[in-house]
């Protein structure tokens, strides 16, 4: 191995470390940041609420392609009466979780990692500090339990918009049964397809929060330091959450 | 001092409430400090100065204890900051204020939220008690008025007044001001200026305020500290300092480019450079 790519290898790893450590002590400011849920709610609001419109527009158009796409596609089989199904399992099991974080990447994420390293820049959390106040707990705690709580209510958003503007295009333009669409769909719909939105929901508003914070945090506290940061997170957000569903997908399976 | 009790007689340090000894200290193999000393006494206005870069700031994250020295000493009332847990630590820093270079407010709390931020995280008072308080600290800085203002609508002194409420909301025994002279007008130096003094004076906070602006310190500090290249070149009273016939000390209080302490950053020969060749 060449010496460039050992440092390279030794970077990441210790990368690595920082970031584990900082989750470890990240969790430990949960417990006494759920004693002030004013702030945790607040921040629902901001990665939450402040998203709903791209998000609900987001989902209305991902459930409107996949009617048409998928009625184009079915219709070659004859079977259009399982377009409701189709979209509906696209939506639960993937396009639902996987488009509403890469969006909540691009819209919550970068805002949560300017805000901290701005913060960071402007010596705000060195103030909380030398005010005996903890910003782990105060500032960092919050926006992660903020994130982890608003995703998987995003996904749940998107999911059902995505699928009216399936059947709005399905059932009322191209003409598939009314019936027959929510009805197929109600009929092979498993809990576990249901389970498995859930759970990556759930697991991508961690890591998606986590890395928002953590990029933030130790942004380098200078205009350019704080581009760079909320750069990382898109890149870094959005190759984990694709990772991640691949090896949800297969642990479900 | 009343000097007819001898046993009791103090030794000289035991007033010190900051208490940095034999400091080294280096940030990616640079050394910012090379056996500093200085001594912080209680009830005083120390004034710790010295050229741009010389490690002002890097000493006061020293005496919050945000960094710790690689040799020598750093107590802060009576104990050593390397010593202490995270829990003795925050319980020092109770003790004190800081006003930050910028102010360092709160950029989504409005001016009584943020002077009101220390008191609410840290006590559990009813709300009409923290009101008073927070406006009692802010009519002491002439800022009650704009207690509903957000921090970007401030001016930088009106932001570093704020900023002054906030740090004395607790009531500390010591105050630490980090360039608190910088960009200010001439009247909200002044301002400033009276506040830092009247603190002392009326609530006996000891102070420590760093700060380049020679002529303006020396008109409120007890005690003055000269840091130069990671060690203190000269301190004493104002007074002492404007007398030196240190070189140093007398390029620093005169402001001469010519001196000991180099204008210049290191470069090859002017002329050289300008010509661009050397041989031929």
């Amino acid at each position: 191995m060449s010496n460039g790519s050992r440092q390279g290898v030794l970077e990441a790893l210790r990368k690595a470390g920082v970031t584990a450590l900082f989750f470890g002590r990240l969790l430990a400011a949960c417990v006494p940041a759920l004693a002030r849920p004013r702030l945790i709610i607040a921040q629902i609001y901001n990665a939450g609420a402040r998203s709903l419109i791209i998000i609900m527009l987001s989902g209305l158009f991902t459930g409107m392609v996949l009617g048409l796409q998928g009625y184009d596609l079915l219709q070659r089989f004859g079977a259009t009466s399982a377009l409701g199904t189709a979209a509906a399992l696209s939506l639960l099991k993937e396009l639902g979780p996987v488009l509403t974080a890469l969006l909540f990447a691009g819209r919550a994420g970068t805002a949560l990692t300017s805000e901290i390293g701005l913060m960071r820049a402007t010596d705000q959390l060195t103030a909380m500090e030398v005010m005996a106040v903890d910003p782990m707990r105060h500032v960092a705690a919050p926006r992660f339990l903020g994130g982890l709580i608003a995703l998987p209510l995003l996904t749940a958003i998107f999911i059902v918009i995505g699928l009216y503007g399936a059947q709005l295009v399905g059932v009322q333009m191209m003409g598939v049964d009314h019936g027959i669409f929510w009805s197929q769909m109600q009929s092979a719909i498993a809990l576990k397809d249901v389970t498995e939105g859930v759970v990556k929901s759930v697991v991508f508003g961690a890591v998606l929060s986590l890395i928002a914070v953590n990029e933030g945090y130790h942004a380098d506290p200078t205009a350019e330091g704080v581009g760079r940061a909320t750069t990382r997170t898109v890149v870094a957000s959005s190759v984990m959450t694709l990772l991640l569903d691949y090896v949800l997908t297969a642990a479900f399976l | 001092m009343d000097d007819s009790q001898p046993t009791s007689h103090p030794a000289p340090e035991t007033d010190a409430v900051i208490d940095v000894r034999d400091v080294h200290y280096a940030i990616d193999g640079r050394p910012i400090f090379a056996g500093l000393d200085v001594r912080v006494r209680r009830g005083l206005i120390t004034a710790v100065m010295g050229p741009s870069g010389t490690g002002k700031t890097t000493l006061l994250r020293l005496i919050t204890g945000q960094i710790y020295a690689d040799r020598g000493q750093v107590s802060v009332f009576g104990r050593e900051v390397a010593d202490m847990g995270r829990a003795e630590l925050f319980a020092t820093r109770r003790r004190m204020g800081m006003l930050f270079q910028n102010g360092a407010l709160l950029t989504d709390l409005t001016v009584f939220e943020n002077v009101a931020f220390p008191v609410r995280e840290r006590t559990n008072l009813p709300e009409p008690l923290i009101r008073n308080l927070v406006l009692t600290k802010l009519e002491a800085v002439g800022l009650r008025g704009a207690a509903q203002l957000m921090p970007a609508e401030l001016s930088g002194g009106m932001a570093r007044r704020v900023a002054l409420a906030r740090a004395i909301v607790m009531d500390p025994e010591m105050l630490i001001y980090d360039e608190p002279f910088v960009g200010l007008d001439p009247i909200s130096l002044g301002v400033i200026l009276r506040l830092i003094k009247q603190m002392n004076d009326a609530l006996g906070i000891t102070s420590v305020v760093v700060s380049h602006d020679v002529h303006e310190i020396a008109t409120i500090a007890d005690h003055s500290y000269l840091i130069s290249e990671g060690r203190v070149v000269a301190s004493g009273s104002p007074a002492q300092l404007a007398e030196s016939d240190s070189a140093t000390v007398h390029q620093f209080m005169t402001g001469s480019a010519e001196g000991p302490v180099r204008f210049h950053y290191p470069a090859a020969d002017y002329a050289t450079e300008l010509l661009g060749v050397e041989k031929g």
